[in-house]
């Protein structure tokens, strides 16, 4: 039996002390216990560590395989308001979904009044509808169905911080696809066909990598392991690559940049890809860490070259 | 080993020698670039006062003493190098958005927009950027040769108080002046339909410019620098 007490990490006053904890006490349940004296501070808001400036200690690290005494002495650090990465991933989709939609629809206010409620006679933007409300879609449903994450929530600010990225760009895309004065890709029908079908390859792959990385998890555990290539000719791309879902993903939003021929969406796709590539080196860091025998062959994100 | 041990010690004197050469270098630089921009901004200086003196009146005064200030604003970029390179020690990003937000001013309005050049929410802002460069540089210059007399130092936070309101209140007067012309003109803009599908309003642009000041401009790390 042992005994816990808790310290403020930047004041190190004491906040809590737990008297007989059990030794094979998770610091899940310990950061519970914490949360009934301080009813502010759920446990997804709580930072435990060992040494003021240190890690955070995970839910699942058992007290007695710590290094403390009968007297563990843990610090505190408030994380801020949480949200969940659930709550946070659909308002996030949600939104572009409907802003599209709505510029698609000419919704009144947005384009002159004679052209509220029309619809453009280029087939092209019917298509690139079908296809951007398709993406998100599908990015709603992942949410729900596919993905494990590892982590319960993220810090509240990062709610207005993605949902002002993603409303934002979609906004300013949608307002130019359907706008009355759209003009069509210059080499037409050749343009938009092979654009299409690198949209609906990469859409396949995205999603295939998705499937086999839900695979590797049991449900409701937070496992990590090295994917390898199943099956499914489109995971084949994890002999190169570590990150294939982000690969897959610049390459939808080429594919939909070279059918709707939008500078806008080409500079999404720019940042996106910017943001995906500094993910993926940090993944690929982390297999490298973790893992004393990751494929040599892989590359973050581009085959050979990023 | 003896000699191992020798070798490890001639390499440690060797980075220590590297080290404060680069760091004299960097010194030397540097008090170099500051007392060339003191002397700069001092020249913009007596350039404004002789004029009105001249003329007696501030029309034609920006013409008068642009290529000057175009020169040293735009030299100021250096700045930015300055923190990327580590010899200063202020962020990079804070640097440049402070640089860059005086280039805008200086070449996307006051130089291309010729009607407002007369204007006299320009000479405010000129006068107020010369003031501050002038305290501001010969601060660095005076703290890069450990001799900072007290009454520079006094003006460097104290000036700001006074001179940062006038600044943005020129700056902003400027802009609005503007607005008209840039209208008019649809300079630096871009209408629909074009085959890249996209569109710029520069008149537009300006006016968010301008509602952008209000955060900006009020941000601690604007306040000394």
């Amino acid at each position: 039996m042992g005994h816990v007490e808790i310290l403020d990490a930047k004041t190190k006053d004491k906040l809590c002390f737990l008297d007989k904890v059990e030794p094979n006490a998770t610091i899940g349940e310990i950061k519970s216990m914490f949360h009934k004296s301080h009813p502010q501070w759920y446990p997804a808001r709580q930072s435990i560590r060992l040494d003021p400036k240190g890690k955070s200690l995970k839910d699942e690290d058992v007290l007695q395989h710590l290094p403390v005494g009968t007297t563990a002495t843990f610090y505190f650090r408030d994380l801020g308001a949480q949200i969940s990465w659930v709550t946070v991933f659909l308002t996030e989709y949600a939104g572009p979904l409907l802003i599209y939609l709505m510029f698609y629809f000419r919704v009144p206010f947005i384009y002159a009044p004679k052209y509220d409620f029309t619809t453009s006679k280029h087939w092209v933007v019917h298509l690139a509808c079908m296809c951007h409300s398709f993406h998100y879609v599908k990015r709603l449903l992942e949410t729900l169905f596919v993905h494990r994450f590892s982590h319960g929530t993220m810090p509240l600010r990062n709610i207005f911080k993605n949902c002002t990225y993603y409303w934002g760009f979609a906004a300013w895309m949608a307002y130019y696809i359907n706008h009355p004065l759209y003009t069509p890709p210059i080499y037409g029908e050749q343009q938009i066909r092979l654009a299409l079908i690198v949209f609906l390859f990469c859409q396949i792959g995205n999603f295939s990598i998705h499937i086999a990385l839900r695979n590797l998890r049991p449900p409701g555990s937070k496992t990590r392991k090295i994917p390898y290539p199943t099956k499914n000719p489109f995971t084949w791309i994890f002999l190169l690559v570590s990150c294939p879902n982000y690969t897959y993903e610049l390459g939808s939003w080429l594919g939909f940049t070279l059918m709707t021929q939008c500078l806008p969406v080409a500079a999404f796709t720019l940042v996106g890809f910017i943001q995906m590539t500094v993910w993926a080196k940090g993944k690929h860091r982390s297999y490298l860490k973790e893992f004393r025998d990751y494929p040599t062959l892989r590359s973050p994100i581009l085959p050979f070259i990023l | 080993m003896a000699s191992g041990e020798e070798d490890g010690t001639v390499e440690e004197k060797e980075t220590n020698n590297k080290k404060r050469t680069k760091g004299t270098i960097a010194t030397a630089w540097l008090t170099f670039y500051n007392i060339a921009m003191t002397a700069g901004w001092l020249v913009l200086a007596v350039a404004m006062v002789r004029y009105y003196l001249q003329k007696g009146t501030h029309k034609g005064l920006y013409r008068n003493i642009a290529r000057t200030l175009k020169f040293f604003q735009t030299f100021a970029l250096l700045e930015v190098g300055h923190c990327a390179i580590g010899i200063v020690r202020t962020s990079v990003i804070v640097t440049g958005v402070q640089v860059c937000s005086r280039i805008f001013m200086v070449w996307f309005v006051t130089n291309s927009i010729r009607q407002i050049q007369n204007e006299e929410s320009v000479i405010l802002f000129v006068v107020v950027w010369t003031i501050t460069e002038i305290t501001r540089y010969s601060f660095y210059t005076f703290n890069l040769l450990n001799h900072l007399p007290y009454f520079i130092k006094w003006a460097r936070y104290n000036m700001f108080i006074v001179m940062y309101p006038l600044g943005v209140i020129g700056e902003l007067l400027t802009i609005h002046a503007s607005l008209p012309y840039v209208r008019r003109s649809g300079m630096y803009s871009l209408r629909l339909p074009n085959k890249y599908n996209v569109s710029f309003d520069y008149y537009y642009f300006l006016i968010i410019v301008m509602l952008s000041y209000i955060p900006c401009k009020n941000s601690t790390h604007n306040k000394t620098s």
